[in-house]
């Protein structure tokens, strides 16, 4: 079972909050490539949902190269890649980074001290995914 | 996205109705297309319920149109009601009857009485067949009335306000059946509540109702897409906000303001630049804060400190 949870009362729409969760359970390895997500009836029961909700969010994830579809049935985590070029990747996320500098410049970090976090995270996130190899949902 | 072009499966036009002074629902327009779970919102008192029996022929249009299935509800209520499921706000029971014989009198009514459905609802909501009506709690109530209104599979399903007075279990278990109605079945839903969070999980579409108007009539993506709540900071304090393009809400004194914008986020970026107004902080607002800045009507300058 995909263990997600919605939060409410922060407005950020429901589909947005599942595409960020699945992603997050991509990159942390809780998601292996080529397993299987939730039919969309059954993902929309257990979150208690819309089902156009979880359509439209596998549909963005499907666009995003995130996941794929067989055989017109099941959603399936992709391996690797992106639909976007280059340029797009780059501005995708030179826009987070600038939120994070931002960020960063309230809370007193400096571009150094931000850096050294990336790093930290970067081998977290990594310990995780070897942490959860091999491990089916 | 657009809308498919099919046919509505409810159609309301222009509908007006008043109960001698009071205006209860004033030129009412909407379309629902199958298949969609229409969320409607309103504070007591704002026209849901009567907006509902209008919907299933207990109240005639004194103006304007209401066709529910290509039928008038008042012409052929029998044809209708054959079609549809209803759960009434007060869950109007015949308390001196037993859960199992509601059931078999209810199936009289309903050629398309599914049984071992009904059979199977009856479990899963935990209903003693043998317990007597009068007996049961809100949440089984409201279960009940649930079951009956869906055991013949109507392709339309009418809910007012299903979880008003209700805990929060038996709250999840009927929009559990709302989800499952939708998703399996592809059953069109009309769900009236004031519970904004329910409706914010299940609705595809939302109409505002406010003293009998319609004051917002979107999807849910267009509400999300369409709406920002937005903190900005003056220079100086400043007593009264400025007439600022989209803004529908603001609240807040000094120099900090919250402001609620409608309409092109870009759009109400500049407009709140232009007036020298710097966001400091920009989120979606929840629907409860759509629905509050919608009804609460004009802006609120003079909120208490």
């Amino acid at each position: 079972m995909l263990h997600l949870s919605l939060q409410q009362g922060d407005g950020v729409p429901l589909y947005l909050q599942l595409i960020q969760q699945i992603k997050h359970l991509v990159a942390t390895g809780r998601l292996a490539p080529d397993s299987e997500l939730p039919p969309v009836r059954v993902l929309a029961q257990q979150l208690l949902i819309n089902p156009n909700t979880v359509v439209r969010a596998y549909r963005e994830l499907e666009i995003a190269g995130l996941v794929y579809k067989r055989r017109g049935e099941g959603t399936y985590v992709s391996s690797r890649g992106t639909p976007y070029t280059p340029e797009e990747c780059r501005r995708i996320l030179a826009q987070k980074v600038e939120a994070l500098l931002i960020e960063g410049r309230h809370l007193g970090f400096d571009e150094e001290k931000i850096i050294d976090l990336v790093r930290e995270c970067e081998s977290d996130l990594q310990r995780r995914a070897r942490a959860n190899e091999g491990v089916t949902i | 996205m657009t809308q498919e072009a099919t046919t509505p499966v409810i159609t309301v036009r222009d509908l007006t109705c008043r109960f001698g002074k009071k205006t209860a629902l004033d030129r009412i327009s909407f379309a629902i297309q199958p298949g969609r779970v229409f969320g409607l919102v309103g504070e007591n008192g704002a026209g849901k319920t009567t907006l509902m029996k209008h919907l299933l022929g207990s109240l005639t249009p004194q103006q304007g149109k209401v066709q529910v299935l290509g039928i008038e509800p008042t012409r052929d209520p029998a044809a209708l009601l054959a079609k549809i499921g209803f759960l009434s706000e007060d869950r109007d029971l015949p308390r001196w009857m037993r859960v199992r014989e509601l059931m078999r009198y209810t199936q009289a009514f309903y050629p398309d009485w599914d049984d071992p459905y009904a059979e199977r609802m009856r479990e899963q909501f935990r209903l003693d067949a043998k317990a007597k009506i009068r007996n049961l709690s809100r949440g089984e109530l409201a279960k009940l009335g649930l079951l009956v209104a869906l055991a013949h599979r109507p392709p339309v399903l009418l809910l007012d306000e299903p979880s008003s007075g209700l805990d929060a279990v038996a709250r999840r278990e009927i929009l559990a059946v709302v989800v499952r109605s939708v998703a399996e079945e592809g059953r069109t839903v009309v769900f009236s509540s004031h519970l904004l969070d329910e409706v914010e999980r299940v609705a595809d579409d939302v109409a505002m109702i406010h003293e009998g108007k319609l004051k917002v009539l979107m999807s849910m993506d267009e509400i999300k897409a369409t709406h920002q709540r937005r903190v900005v900071q003056f220079g100086s304090d400043i007593s009264r906000f400025p007439d600022t393009l989209g803004v529908i809400h603001v609240e807040g004194e000094g120099r900090e303001w919250a402001v609620v914008t409608q309409g092109d986020a870009a759009a109400t970026r500049r407009a709140l630049e232009a007036i020298e107004a710097r966001i400091v902080e920009e989120s979606v607002p929840s629907l409860d804060t759509v629905f509050v800045a919608h009804v609460s009507g004009s802006r609120r300058d003079l909120a208490v400190a």
